[in-house]
């Protein structure tokens, strides 16, 4: 399939092509955005390169995805943005079910600590060198990462807490 | 002009638990307890079009020390269930409590694990309303069958 780019994602495609060659996976288009796959080790670097070579100065959202496959699980998807060219592009990397874990890009977009944090609640992906790795939805102490395929759609019964509904008797 | 220019002279005779009952039933004041989009009707059932005050229930109070009728309306997460107990039990007896719509009473469309499916999992719901949200007359109707059964039940106990 032959990619139809606009002067901005035709920078970014020639970019990666010639400074990340080894580690860019795939380029593709869907649904009119592009989306470009990278091995994990590279995440940071090449969203560095990306917001200050390529303005892609805001990061809209981090989110997860569970494949449900064999081989590497997971994925984490940075929808970035230029906000020079309004240009959107999706970057994506994989992470193995056995101990996910992506490096993160707080040292690149502030704001990723939240979304980060909310990729680790539902789906049980670690971020390395993140500054604040907690729950950001569910209880510190819930066990289980509800956005996984394998958990029920209805919850665990016991797992959250309901609240006493005997009164106190003093 | 109060009663006595009706009957004129004279006096009603009734039982005690009869006229707490009556007095009980019309000003049953609710606790709102708005979570979603139930709340929207929830005010329109105490706007002047359905006008609830023709059933004593107008006066919405904040503090639950000060009303008797729960209305949940709206659906309830695990952490907002808490709260919901909480206030629940600082009202003071005698109390009831509506669960407002489909997402109150069965946790309706959010079938999911954040979300209580049915207040009945923590509180001792006495009327449920269907709908999605409920019209504010539906939710009229759940008051007056909690009026109903307000006035069956015994208000005064002998100290014996």
């Amino acid at each position: 399939m032959s990619l139809e780019l606009n002067e901005t994602l035709q920078s970014v495609v020639d970019g990666l092509t010639e400074l990340f060659s080894d580690t860019l996976i795939e380029v593709y288009q869907s649904s009119g955005d592009t989306f470009v796959r990278v091995e994990a080790d590279s995440i940071v670097e090449i969203c560095k390169y990306l917001k200050e070579k390529q303005h892609f100065i805001f990061l809209c959202d981090v989110f997860g995805i569970d494949r449900y496959t064999t081989n590497e699980r997971f994925e984490v998807v940075y929808n970035l943005m230029n906000l020079r060219t309004q240009t959107r592009l999706f970057v994506k990397v994989r992470a193995p079910e056995e101990n996910p874990s992506v490096q993160s890009v707080t040292s690149v977009w502030k704001s990723a600590g939240w979304n980060e944090r909310e990729v680790y609640d539902m789906f049980g992906v670690k971020f390395e060198n993140h500054p604040d790795l907690r729950r950001i939805f569910m209880p510190e102490d819930f066990e289980y990462f509800p956005l996984r395929k394998e958990f029920p759609l209805l919850g665990i019964p016991g797992s959250l807490e309901l609240p006493n509904t005997t009164p106190d008797t003093e | 002009m109060g009663i006595e220019s009706a009957l004129g002279e004279g006096y009603l005779t009734t039982r005690l638990d009869k006229l707490i009952n009556w007095g009980r039933a019309n000003s049953a004041w609710p606790m709102p307890m708005g979570l979603a989009c139930c709340a929207i009707e929830m005010m329109a059932f105490a706007g002047p079009k359905y006008d609830v005050s023709r059933f004593g229930s107008e006066v919405f109070r904040f503090s639950p020390r000060q009303s008797d009728v729960m209305i949940v309306a709206g659906w309830t997460t695990y952490k907002m269930s808490h709260a919901i107990r909480r206030i629940w039990d600082q009202m003071p007896d005698p109390k009831w409590c509506i669960a407002m719509g489909a997402c109150a009473s069965t946790g309706g469309m959010h079938r999911c694990y954040g979300v209580v499916q049915g207040v009945d999992n923590f509180l001792p719901v006495d009327a449920y309303v269907s709908g999605c949200p409920p019209r504010p007359d539906a939710v009229i109707h759940a008051l007056m069958k909690i009026q109903d059964k307000i006035k069956t039940e015994h208000s005064v106990l002998l100290d014996t």
